[in-house]
């Protein structure tokens, strides 16, 4: 209820979630809107309508266009929808797993345990990241599981920042101190009563990341090092587009279609993610109250 | 004082040395052959067969075991060795040198508006918080901090390159590279709007900054959205300060409270963001260069890191580290100079 009137109250936070919403409808009904043909090993192998190395502009076969070697934009955008969720998801399902886990392990058993964990985490903050992510994932090869690990390994270093501060914060708030005069072990503190309290800022946090991390995954295919030749994946199409960004003398914006589909789907999903993060942390956290 | 700041910069060594045993630890997966690439002058190097091969393997220790390859390894790096790159048929530290003036131009061009147009939207936003100046700059930002860098940049190139011809690509035109790599022309920094000037040169000046400016915009506008969100917040924190209603309650004008009285104290937050942006940036614009082929670290990084080009991704690590320490650091300085309560212990 409450957030329904906030919704009202807040076009911007409402359009975020109808677009989210969207998305997950074109993610679920993929299938229905871009079937695959039967020849296919895997759905996420994007059809091909020949070899011809100019793209074709949107046409009743291909109602997006085609770009250089002829995939099919709008197959590949539908597709690349379970992709970017696949990836955003996952990326901070395990992220948020880890920092928990480093985060509530350094708060819980303090002095030199904290001190080297959270060295470990500096040391991780002071690599670069879209670099590290780009090595790790040229070494383990093309597709979303490596990309997947990849960015995990160099993004989950906030989620333990922020989970150690909170625990340290809760720590000393009353209810605990209640918690721990009635006898409750230090483990079960931590996980019943503190943990649940200090998910809030991890999970404004992680809705943001999820939006950027698909747009580092996409940065990635778009370098050269994320998925396999032909597979749904924005980045992958958008990166495409680049060969084709000038057009022939006097028509600059022959090729538009090959830039604009792709370009768009990982703009609104970002966009709609940051729109809901945003919405959650104003209703989270009473500073930010209107 | 001088305390603090030595204890800060004793982080770097021990941010070095595990990066240099990661790094190393990613290097060790690939198969010594693989491995040896990495010191074949040039290709045809390779091709002696597998007995050639297998006797550099040899001849370079390929095979010894993990922790004396690690300490011949970093005695190079710590000799001032960084080892040859691949990517660059140079030595790293040569690569790296040449390159950094050309992101320090980039950085510190497109840094410089992006900071004053946060203060500016940041502290605007939060003066009308929730009125139509705030509802647009939060549009704003949060569209900026939405848009990928790679889509934003290939649209400047369709609008400003392909259709308009305004803003090419690369960092100089042909005939501005003929007259800069000739022996007239004075590289004194290696950034190609200073030589310019100082050489006097307005021609190649003018050609610079058309290179310069598609992604100086793009670097502006992605950046400038975070900056402006903690510019907010900050804002909206201080005009709730009871100095800030004393002040109005004494009868000061409402643009003097404002902007003397509390814009002067939100600008706190900022600076610590700022520097950590700006470290960040300096440490490879790497998407930016890429699109826009402007010759500089990010898109050297970016190459190598493909490439799997080792000795060059560990000395972009090392100067990535020492940048971030630094920068931290010089924030950590400032900082009581902005804000005399803040005491460094």
């Amino acid at each position: 209820m409450k957030v329904l009137r906030y919704l009202a109250r807040n076009p911007v936070s409402l359009f975020g979630v109808v677009i989210l919403l969207a998305f997950v409808l074109i993610a679920v009904f993929a299938p229905v809107l871009a079937p695959p043909q039967s020849f296919q090993l895997s759905p996420y192998d994007t059809p091909r309508a020949g070899f011809l190395a100019t793209p074709q502009p949107p046409s009743p076969e291909a109602v997006f266009g085609t770009t250089q070697g002829q995939y099919d934009i709008f197959y590949g955008v539908v597709w690349g929808t379970r992709t970017a969720f696949k990836i955003g998801l996952g990326v901070v399902a395990i992220s948020v797993l880890i920092g928990m886990v480093v985060g509530a392990v350094a708060a819980y058993y303090g002095g030199v345990v904290e001190e080297v964990l959270m060295r470990i985490v500096d040391v991780f903050m002071a690599v670069p990241f879209l670099i590290a992510a780009m090595v790790l994932t040229a070494l383990l090869g093309k597709g979303i599981v490596p990309i997947t690990i990849a960015l995990t390994t160099f993004g989950w270093m906030s989620y333990a920042r922020i989970v150690r501060s909170e625990i340290l914060r809760i720590r000393e708030m009353d209810y605990i101190h209640a918690a721990r005069s009635y006898g409750a072990s230090d483990l079960r503190l931590i996980v019943l009563h503190i943990l649940p309290n200090a998910m809030f800022p991890v999970l404004v946090l992680a809705t943001m990341a999820t939006g950027s991390m698909v747009l580092s995954a996409s940065a990635l295919s778009f370098l050269g090092v994320g998925t396999e030749e032909g597979y749904a994946d924005w980045g992958q199409f958008i990166a495409y587009s680049r060969n084709w960004i000038v057009g022939q003398p006097g028509n600059p914006f022959q090729f538009w279609y090959t830039l604009a589909f792709p370009g768009a789907a990982v703009f609104l999903f970002v966009l709609s993610w940051n729109l809901v993060g945003d919405a959650l942390r104003d209703m989270l956290d009473p500073r930010h109250a209107h | 004082m001088l305390n603090y700041a030595l204890r800060r910069l004793m982080m770097l060594p021990i941010v070095l040395f595990a990066l240099s045993l990661m790094i190393f630890a990613l290097q060790m997966s690939l198969s010594p052959t693989q491995r040896l690439a990495a010191y074949a002058p040039s290709p045809d190097y390779l091709k002696g067969g597998q007995e050639s091969i297998r006797r550099m393997i040899e001849q370079y220790g390929l095979n010894d075991p993990s922790y004396i390859q690690y300490g011949r390894w970093i005695g190079g790096v710590l000799s001032g060795n960084l080892g040859w790159s691949e990517t660059a048929r140079q030595p790293v530290s040569t690569a790296l040198m040449s390159l950094f003036p050309a992101t320090l131009e980039l950085v510190v061009l497109a840094f410089v508006p992006c900071l004053l147009l946060a203060v500016f939207l940041g502290s605007r936003a939060g003066i009308y918080l929730n009125r139509w100046p705030d509802h647009v700059i939060r549009i704003f930002t949060i569209l900026g901090w939405s848009f990928p860098v790679y889509v934003f940049g290939l649209l400047m190139l369709l609008i400003f390159y392909s259709a308009l011809d305004w803003f090419p690509p690369g960092r100089l035109s042909q005939w501005a590279q003929t007259v800069v790599s000739s022996s007239d022309f004075v590289r004194y920094t290696g950034a190609n709007t200073v030589d310019a000037l100082l050489n006097g040169n307005l021609a190649i000046f003018g050609d610079a900054l058309r290179h310069l400016a598609a992604p100086v915009i793009t670097l502006t506008y992605v950046n400038v959205a975070s900056m402006t969100r903690v510019m907010r917040t900050s804002m909206l924190e201080t005009l709730r300060q009871d100095y800030v209603r004393t002040a109005r309650a004494k009868g000061l004008p409402r643009r003097v409270v404002e902007l003397h009285h509390a814009r002067r104290n939100a600008l706190l937050p900022l600076a610590t963001i700022a520097g950590m942006e700006l470290a960040v940036m300096m440490g490879g614009v790497v998407i930016t260069e890429t699109i826009f082929d402007y010759a500089g670290l990010g898109q050297f990084a970016a190459k190598t890191a493909a490439n799997l080009d080792f000795p060059a991704v560990l000395g972009f690590g090392l100067y990535f580290a020492i940048v971030l320490v630094l920068m931290n650091l010089v924030v950590d300085l400032i900082y009581p100079l902005l804000d005399p309560r803040v005491k460094t212990q």
